[in-house]
């Protein structure tokens, strides 16, 4: 039964959707309104859970001294303080300062704009240097495939910027880097990308329907 | 080209020092390339230009700081258009860290244009289960969203009294760095609730959402700091994306540059060792 009765709902559950999806008649939709709220619901109590992980794996990194467990400490310091900043209501820093609250200039919301977002910045502008020194490396005209990629990409990155429309200005708009660029989002990239995404849609179709019918267990776990 | 150059022993600290300096001067010294507008970018705009005064419309502040650069000069540039309009805007964000970012865009332009809280945007801030909250939102806005951003109940808030569902809402702009985002508006929002969706998403990303474009599911699309700064353009407000363009044009230069560097690099250490080896066979 431990089995049996989680399929039943998950049967139950996945048709309803799909019967609320065709059917708009209001007995349907309100149930099904109603369910879609209990899924928000078990979705935010799944950051409860995530919460509890982090700190029981930094727990344990600290209490042996695994490598790196002074980065833990920090990791789990700092989300105690954003935790007490951001949720303890009524609390005071200072005369202005308030506790618990988002607004702009209390602290929940500084740390946040003048530590995180630099923090994380940064970390995603250290890409610009890596892809200039992996295009140097291994952007390489090895086959006819790789060629076709390469001119295309030469083509966008200059046709994706004012510079390409500086230097093809005075040829013909048909010549132009902005153009063919336009040109080759438009179709042969869409094309490519139109047939992941029916194929990807399939795909998610099948695995809906094995779920429904419980031929898809794994999410169950304790099951190889 | 010295016989059997090894292309991998060039320091790439020397590459970097390249980067870094291709995005500085720029920055530096704006040499204002001119800004050409695509076909996605002027459809979005022409939809939103098109709207009456006082039509509610609705932005999707679906991004973190990594993707700020790009995408808040989106924001900052849709919020423009809207006030300028006298639209109403009511805002939603289906990532964690977006609230502050938008809250961060909204305050020098309801200074600049005078607006109101409550009356002429709100911002409902942050609610989990990505899907789920776009199809709740389909049903009922105020039922998934009870309160906004600051905590008020959303009962208390004048402009939610006119908005219900997504159908009271003429026009979404989705903002977005990736899941949930714009391929969950499209899957959950467009047809079924016939929802008129714009995007704005990161240079990487914008590919993805060509067939959407194409299949009119998508009225338009800003595609990374470009499309930024391409709406900035037509707007009429160039700011921190048009200033970007410069910097982002020298280095995809120096990027092709150094691509074709290195092809002509390996060709010819690939012919040298080839000839060296047809000569110590003979």
């Amino acid at each position: 039964m431990r089995r049996e009765i989680p399929l039943a709902i998950t049967f139950l559950i996945g048709v309803f959707m799909l019967v609320d999806f065709f059917v708009p008649h209001t007995a349907v939709t309100t149930s099904a309104d109603e369910l879609k709220q209990w899924g928000i619901i078990v979705i935010a109590a799944s950051i409860l859970l995530g919460i509890g992980n982090l700190v029981r794996v930094h727990s344990k990194k600290i209490a042996r001294r695994n490598e790196g467990w002074g980065y833990s400490i920090i990791t789990l310091t700092v989300m105690a303080v954003m935790l007490w900043l951001g949720l303890w209501p009524g609390a005071h820093l200072g005369p202005n300062e308030m506790i618990g609250t988002v607004e702009q200039g209390t602290p929940f919301n500084w740390m946040f704009l003048f530590m995180q977002v630099p923090l994380q910045s940064t970390m995603f502008s250290l890409l610009a240097f890596f892809i200039a020194s992996a295009a140097y490396r291994a952007f390489r005209l090895r086959s006819a495939e790789a060629s076709l990629l390469l001119i295309a990409a030469i083509i966008v990155m200059l046709g994706r910027v004012p510079l390409g429309q500086l230097l093809t200005r005075n040829l013909p708009e048909h010549a132009q880097l902005p153009w063919i660029t336009e040109t080759i989002m438009a179709y042969p990239n869409m094309a490519a990308f139109r047939g992941i995404l029916m194929g990807a849609a399939l795909g998610v179709m099948a695995m809906g329907l094995r779920i429904i019918l419980g031929i898809e267990r794994s999410y169950l776990g304790g099951e190889k | 080209m010295a016989r059997g150059f090894n292309i991998r022993s060039i320091d790439r600290r020397i590459i970097f020092v390249l980067i870094f300096v291709a995005v500085a001067i720029p920055l530096i010294k704006p040499m204002g390339l001119p800004i050409g507008v695509s076909p996605p970018v002027q459809s979005l705009y022409d939809a939103v230009d098109a709207l009456p005064p006082g039509t509610i419309v609705m932005l999707g502040g679906d991004y973190s700081p990594d993707s700020m650069p790009e995408l808040q000069p989106m924001t900052i540039a849709f919020l423009r258009h809207a006030f300028k309009k006298d639209l109403r805007v009511v805002i939603t964000c289906l990532w964690p860290a977006s609230p502050p970012l938008i809250e961060a865009a909204l305050t020098p332009l309801v200074e600049e244009f005078g607006k109101e809280y409550g009356v002429d945007y709100v911002n409902l801030g942050y609610m989990t289960g990505g899907p789920v909250t776009i199809l709740g939102m389909g049903n009922s806005i105020t039922g998934t969203f009870p309160r906004d951003y600051y905590g008020t109940p959303v009962g208390e808030i004048p402009l939610m009294d006119e908005v219900s569902n997504l159908s009271d809402v003429a026009l979404v702009m989705e903002v977005s760095a990736g899941t949930p985002g714009t391929r969950e508006w499209v899957q959950q929002a467009v047809s079924r609730f016939d929802v008129r969706l714009g995007s704005g998403t990161t240079a990487v990303g914008a590919p993805n959402f060509y067939p959407y474009v194409s299949s009119g599911q998508l009225i338009g699309l800003l595609g990374g700091l470009k499309g930024a700064a391409e709406y900035e353009t037509l707007v009429g407000a160039p700011a921190d994306a048009t200033k970007g363009m410069d910097a982002q044009s020298i280095v995809h230069a120096l990027i092709v540059f150094f691509i074709l560097f290195g092809n002509v690099v390996y060709f010819v250490s690939k012919r040298s060792a080839a000839v060296a080896d047809g000569r110590s066979r003979s």
